[in-house]
């Protein structure tokens, strides 16, 4: 795919070539691809199983809040029982719909999905290009919804993680409570330092110094959003381990190690 | 082992077409690529054309693409490449050639006519003009632009769609519109000719623009991605409207 200097000799004019870079450039949009993909497999494969994802007292985060009646735990009885849909999927779109118009995945699934472009200086996969200026990428623009939808999720993650240590013979911790509290934790920064939290906090602002309480937010939050993609993939990752977890014990596969 | 000699692969020709030649120029200690084609323009093809001014990567004149990464040749070090293979340098690959390494960026100062300049509000009953050092650190970062134009250059919204020129301004241009909507003293809105007609919402964020830029300025993160955000509080939040019509704001 690059253009190796033999290549070099046969080009004869540079508007129809694909690329002039050398380097591995194809590795990180393959790896994203990778990543991404196995999560959404996986994350669809739990969210259909409707099973193995309570051991008292861990719920799994794939089915927090848990709100049907017919839950393994429930969290909050909203729903009689439900045909079809699992608890997961009750609520897993909000999750979803908060990744998917992060504005640090748009970058990473437009590149290694779409090709557009696959990394810089490399030709966009597409002949015609309209960005997000049309239906359906239009949607992009309320990012800021699934922020706020987002954040009541984040509030039952840390009840999760608050309950996990309300053992069925008393209080303690396991090793399923550090992995449900770093879970709520890895979450949190990854939605504080989200671009429209950023803007919204301070960010809209032209004058700091007339609103020095809103600066000094936008100050913190300006940190934690310059880690923002590496946020986006340690939550990632650890929610989807945090999952397993509870699968591996719901399934005695492996047993919780209480540490008191 | 350092090379004996540098390899290159320069591009030569103008609109009509061109290819890649070869020249070797012997390797010393310190050089960047700008210093070999320098010593290419001395030694084997005194026409080779070529833009450059400040050689401390401040004029912005001397953006080209080697090995096929948008760079300036006098802030790259043949020492930060790998000179056991030949090294290419070609055009910006954006702007239409004039000759040789030397491209029309003329789009990039049309697109620049049509920045609304900035309106300041009326000034104090003094006199003056009262700022606070916080109001401005944040346009500061974008002050810094050298219009190397090598954000315009990768940005694949025109690089590889040439009918978005039209209607693209280009990161170079979206970093100098976040500057003058969020100066405190600025009172033009320009956000509704941001989404109409100078394409905000081509940018899918992919940050190329960002990787490439010399000055190191987060033109996504602190210029695109907060006008975007400034685009919906305007246009796409309801809630947001909403809230405005009641309190009047
Ligand atoms: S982030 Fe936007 S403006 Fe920058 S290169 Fe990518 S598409 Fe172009
Ligand atoms: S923003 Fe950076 S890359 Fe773009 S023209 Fe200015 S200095 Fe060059
Ligand atoms: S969560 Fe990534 S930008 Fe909002
Ligand atoms: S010659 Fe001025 S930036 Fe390179």
């Amino acid at each position: 795919m690059s253009n190796g200097s033999a290549a070099l000799q046969d080009i004869k004019t540079l508007k129809n070539v694909k690329t002039l870079r050398k380097d591995a450039w194809w590795v990180e949009p393959l790896l994203t691809f990778a990543v991404l993909f196995s999560f959404v497999v996986y994350a669809t494969f739990r969210a259909f199983e409707d099973n193995y994802y309570y051991v008292a007292p861990y719920l799994s985060p794939f089915y927090s809040p848990c709100l049907v009646d017919t839950c393994a735990h429930v969290s909050w009885r909203i729903f009689g029982k439900m045909w079809l849909i699992t608890p997961a999927m009750l609520i897993l779109w909000i999750p979803g719909g908060f990744r998917m118009t992060c504005y640090y995945y748009r970058k990473a699934y437009y590149r290694s999905w779409w090709l557009s472009p696959p990394a810089c200086a490399v030709r966009d996969g597409h002949t015609t290009y309209t960005g997000e200026t049309r239906f359906p990428l239009l949607i992009q623009n309320i990012h800021r919804y699934f922020f706020y939808f987002a954040t009541v999720i984040l509030l039952f993650l840390w009840w999760d993680a608050f309950e996990a240590i309300h053992f069925p013979d008393g209080y303690g911790v396991g090793v399923g409570t550090l992995v449900l509290t770093l879970n709520a934790t890895l979450l949190s920064l990854y939605s504080l330092s989200c671009h429209s939290c950023r803007h919204l906090c301070g960010g809209h602002l032209d004058s700091f110094s007339k609103n020095p309480g809103q600066y000094g937010v936008w100050k913190t939050l300006t940190k934690l959003n310059e880690r923002h993609m590496l946020f986006a993939w340690v939550s990632l990752i650890w929610v989807a381990l945090s999952d397993l977890y509870v699968r591996l014990l719901a399934t005695g596969m492996i047993h919780d190690i209480r540490i008191f | 082992m350092a090379a004996q000699e540098f390899v290159m692969q320069v591009w030569r020709g103008d609109s009509s077409g061109g290819a890649f030649k070869e020249y070797r120029i012997p390797a010393s200690e310190g050089m960047v690529v700008l210093d070999v084609i320098h010593a290419i323009q001395a030694k084997h093809a005194t026409d080779l054309a070529v833009r450059w001014n400040c050689k401390a990567g401040k004029c912005g004149s001397c953006s080209a693409e080697i090995n096929g990464k948008p760079k300036l040749m006098c802030m790259t070090r043949m020492n930060s490449l790998d000179t056991s293979q030949p090294i290419s340098v070609a055009p910006m690959k954006t702007f239409p050639i004039i000759r040789d390494l030397v491209t029309d960026v003329s789009f990039n100062f049309e697109m620049a006519k049509r920045v609304p300049s900035f309106k300041p509000r009326p000034k104090e009953a003094d006199g003056t003009y009262r700022m606070q050092q916080e109001d401005i650190d944040r346009v500061q970062e974008f002050h810094k632009c050298i219009e190397c134009f090598l954000c315009q250059n990768v940005c694949h919204v025109i690089r590889d769609h040439e009918e978005n020129k039209k209607h693209f301004a280009g990161p170079r241009l979206f970093v100098r519109y976040a500057a003058l909507e969020m100066h405190p003293l600025d009172t033009n809105d320009r956000r509704e000719l941001l989404k109409e007609r100078m394409g905000l919402g081509f940018c899918n964020i992919t940050k190329c623009c960002t990787e490439v830029c010399p000055e190191h300025i987060h033109i996504t993160d602190n210029a695109i991605i907060p006008l975007k955000e400034r685009v919906v509080d305007e246009f796409y939040d309801p809630i947001a409207r909403m809230i405005r019509k009641i309190t009047g704001k």
